[in-house]
């Protein structure tokens, strides 16, 4: 269906939202770029010049960044394998005939709707509370000194939060998948002398594969830009402890006020989300085509 | 009245060309069936009739008026799709009449349309059901019933009967054709199946890469083939083409001979053969021998005519039944 | 097709799924509890389960200390405000995209979606600056702007999959039938593509219902939303558990429920069609 009145219409109805989405991206992306080439701070206003690479140059000599490169990856590396293993032994278990399937599913999906500043102070205070914290209760009755959880593991129970966060989408996903996979073939498998284990690595795996990598580019994408959960329970401490990069930027330009340095961390943010997006696109591209 | 010209029409998507060159003239009241293997441009050319799709360059006249630039909704032709194409949201009663709605015809007249609609495709009871809830058979009626309350100018169809089973392809084959006689509104019918056009059809379009290979009756197609690749698409089993120093003896680069047009003898014929397969239907069986310095031909004969495989026949041509054809695959 | 089971095995997984399903629900289901004990007895250890003074005190101490309504409304605004500008833009576009495509429409649908994974901390400066300057700071409108803006790629996205997926042979018979293309719109497509429609209304509803990077960096109070509000509990002082659990119940609540019901959608939403 493509006449010559059809594709005149088309073009006007996309109008809008290529231009939205043109304007939402470039604008604010070049004010970046350009800030990030300026010494500005936001309390000497007027005080502007250009600086070249300096901002780079300082927000890659800052220690804080290193420290909070490496606790973005740490936290997005262990929330990734929690969920994703988790993920799969959940679906594979839920894709087990039981009594009461959907209401599980509901069990298990719903952290996915609770709101991340909810999340975050709940586990904080009612959980992880080192003395009336629900955590705190159970370790005493089974003999244990209570856990402070977020001076002695701060990084680890923010990845306890963001994980319970997203443990219920790869579930869901891995579930989804695993349920389009042909009854048949499970069936000639079985009839090929596949044990269990034979079964998972060899036509499982392989099958929800696909949707294995979707779920990980898509939590990194998310999980690179975790605050919310950072902002109400550690604020980024005990000192930089649990300071990821969305975080040390928003530090730098909301508290701070440097712009010009934040700017030059947003850019470098901004590549290191490229990367992952370039996989992703990909993915989802090939799909595009099927 | 339903007349329709195509002149020297053409359509090419992006760079690949569909149709080459076209020029058509479908009379009023004409059942016309466009027929041709799969990508040959059937279907385009039938979209560009309806509107659906732009032509490249040419000209497309209904009832002698150009509609080359006209909207699909302004020319007031129907079209009964190959997936039949129902709004799955509207019960059989909503589909036949929304070609009234949409002409905002007053309540009354679209009731006694859909009503008359229903009664001659047998839909009555099914009125107020989902397209969901009908069998193939039903819902393609509902769709033969959206198309006749418009009482278009002309019937477009395109390939309607391919996604039925044979018995019921058959059954709507006969309802079709009777349709046509009692509305005598032009139907312009695409098909892959020769069958489906040889009995349909009051004229025949043959279609191979964008081009017309031949236009005209049925019989004319059977008994006329105009070259090689019309003679082998119509007619079942295919004629059968022999090559070489046999066809030189009639004086022709090839010759061919239909399945029905060659006897079978215990002695020796003009070909003798070893018979391969038989295939027995009941009322004919078709003989499948290997012929020296002919390759595989088959014939078709009575039901009780019984060969075995292995056994040696001879095959004898009908006089004047053998069809010519030169270098190029045109008819002499 | 069914698998042969015994009916031990099934009790066994039953019993297994229950408990780890318990185990992750169970701070949702500790939240609710405590939303309805007095302040003394949500801290007490060991913690009480159900023999506790039920009350509703909680609930309605946030309503009528804490301008809890407001910031209800202003979830309720911005979510459901920039879902509806979000369809408006992008039913147009999809149906352009999925029902007229051409060589580039591929190459669009991917940019766009590139733009969602733009790291938000890389635009917060300029977007911030931007909105100072035009006073959107902690405004409804500001906010509505930011989340249609990020969820646009994602409501495109998801229109396209359930777009694609009506025939093109419908809407050409409509066109044939004398339809314009209005009518065509109007009669044929719309009432065809609403259930994705909706799903699409849904998902969005509840991600911009838990934006928290935007909505907490640009507001302050007048355009709060919930995340907002309940962020402004962890403030250190004092144990207000009962009153935080109720707080967080009602902001969860809805979208809870409205989660649970779009289960299928969300997964072709979030990610993008890649997964079914």
């Amino acid at each position: 269906m493509a006449t010559a009145q059809t594709q005149t219409a088309a073009r006007f109805m996309m109008a809008p939202a290529v231009l939205l989405l043109l304007a939402w991206m470039i604008i604010p992306l070049s004010m970046t770029l350009y800030f990030s080439f300026q010494r500005y701070n936001l309390l000497m206003p007027g005080m502007e010049y250009f600086t070249g690479f300096d901002n780079y140059r300082y927000f890659f000599a800052n220690p804080n960044f290193w420290a909070a490169l490496t606790n973005t990856l740490v936290l997005v590396g262990g929330v990734l394998a929690i969920t994703l293993i988790g993920g799969t032994l959940l679906a594979l278990l839920l894709d087990q005939p039981m009594f009461g399937q959907g209401i599980v599913r509901l069990l298990v999906i719903a952290p996915f709707f609770v709101m991340p500043t909810v999340s975050a102070l709940v586990w904080k205070n009612m959980l992880m509370h080192p003395v009336n914290g629900f955590f705190a209760w159970l370790a005493r009755v089974f003999g244990f000194q209570p856990i402070d959880w977020f001076a002695q593991f701060p990084m680890f129970s923010i990845i306890m939060i963001v994980a319970w966060q997203w443990l219920p989408f790869a579930t869901l996903i891995l579930l989804t998948a695993l349920q389009s996979l042909d009854e048949e073939q499970r069936e000639a498998a079985g009839m090929d002398g596949a044990g269990p284990l034979s079964l998972f690595f060899y036509i499982i795996l392989p099958h929800i594969a696909r949707a294995l990598t979707v779920v990980m580019l898509i939590q990194t994408i998310f999980l690179l830009s975790i605050f919310a959960e950072i902002l109400v329970t550690t604020n980024g401490g005990p000192g930089v402890a649990t300071t990821n990069l969305t975080f040390l930027i928003y530090m730098q330009s909301l508290l701070q006020f440097d712009v010009g340095l934040a700017s030059a961390g947003g850019i470098v943010a901004v590549i290191l989300a490229n990367i992952v997006a370039i996989f992703l696109l990909r993915i989802v591209g090939k799909n595009l085509e099927a | 009245m339903g007349s329709i010209t195509l002149k020297n029409v053409k359509k090419s998507f992006g760079g690949v060309t569909v149709i080459p060159d076209i020029s058509l003239d479908i009379e009023d009241g004409q059942f016309v069936v466009f027929v041709g293997p799969s990508g040959c441009g059937k279907s385009t050319l039938l979209r560009l009739i309806a509107g659906l799709e732009d032509v490249s360059d040419g000209m497309i006249a209904i009832d002698g008026e150009d509609m080359t630039k006209t909207a699909p909704a302004q020319r007031k032709l129907s079209m009964v799709f190959q997936s039949y194409a129902l709004y799955p949201h509207m019960s059989v009663r909503g589909n036949i009449a929304f070609p009234l709605k949409m002409e905002k015809a007053p309540k009354e007249k679209i009731d006694a349309a859909v009503n008359n609609a229903a009664s001659i495709l047998n839909l009555t009871d099914y009125l107020d059901r989902k397209p969901r809830q009908l069998s193939g058979g039903q819902r393609q009626r509902v769709a033969i019933g959206r198309a006749i309350v418009r009482q278009p100018k002309a019937f477009l169809f395109d390939e309607p009967l391919s996604n039925l089973d044979a018995a019921l392809r058959v059954a709507m084959r006969l309802e079709i054709s009777e349709l046509h006689n009692k509305l005598k509104t032009t139907m312009v019918y695409v098909t892959h199946d020769q069958v489906e056009a040889m009995t349909m059809a009051d004229k025949i379009v043959v279609l191979n890469a964008g081009r017309i290979e031949q236009y005209g009756s049925p019989l004319e197609l059977y008994q006329r083939p105009a070259n090689k690749f019309v003679a082998g698409f119509i007619g079942s089993p295919k004629m059968n083409f022999v090559e070489g120093a046999e066809a030189q003896k009639h004086g022709a680069h090839s010759i061919g001979v239909r399945p029905e047009h060659l006897t079978v003898s215990r002695g020796p014929g003009t070909w003798s053969g070893v018979v391969k397969v038989s295939e027995h239907l009941g009322s004919d069986t078709f003989l499948h021998v290997d012929v020296e310095g002919a390759g595989t031909m088959t014939t078709r004969t009575s039901g009780d005519v019984a060969f075995k495989h292995g056994e040696t026949v001879g095959l004898t041509p009908v006089e004047g039944r053998v069809y010519r054809f030169d270098a190029q695959g045109m008819a002499v | 097709m069914a698998r042969a089971i015994s009916t031990r095995r099934k009790i066994g997984f039953t019993i297994l799924a229950w408990g780890i399903g318990l185990v992750i629900f169970f701070p949702i289901l500790w939240t609710f509890l405590t939303s309805f004990k007095p302040e003394g007895q949500a801290i007490a250890i060991p913690p009480r389960f159900f023999d506790f003074d039920w009350t509703l005190a909680n609930y309605e101490t946030v309503q009528s200390r804490s301008n809890y309504f407001r910031h209800f409304s202003n979830s309720v605004i911005s979510a459901v405000g920039s879902t509806l500008l979000g369809l408006l833009i992008a039913i147009p576009a999809a149906w352009a995209m999925a029902f007229s495509p051409t060589k580039r429409t591929k190459d669009v649908l991917m940019w766009m979606l590139s733009t969602k994974m733009l790291p938000a901390v890389g635009v917060l400066v300029p977007i911030y600056l931007i909105f100072r300057d035009l006073r959107l700071l902690d405004t409804h409108l500001g906010i509505i702007v930011v989340l249609t803006m990020i969820n646009l790629p994602i409501i495109i996205w998801m229109l396209f999959t359930y777009f694609k997926e009506i025939p093109v042979d419908i809407l050409e018979a409509a066109r044939m039938d004398g339809a314009s293309l209005r009518q065509e719109v109007v009669h044929v497509l719309t009432p065809m593509a609403v259930p994705g429609i909706a799903s699409t209304l849904l998902l969005n509803i509840i991600l911009a219902w838990n934006e928290a990077f935007w909505t907490l960096n640009l507001t302050t109070t007048n355009a709060a939303p919930l995340t907002a509000f309940i962020a402004s509990y962890s403030s250190p002082e004092g144990l207000f558990w009962a009153k935080l659990s109720a707080a967080s119940m009602m902001a969860i609540a809805p979208i809870l429920i409205m989660g649970w019901f779009s289960q299928k959608q969300l997964v072709r939403g979030l990610t993008f069609g890649a997964v079914k």
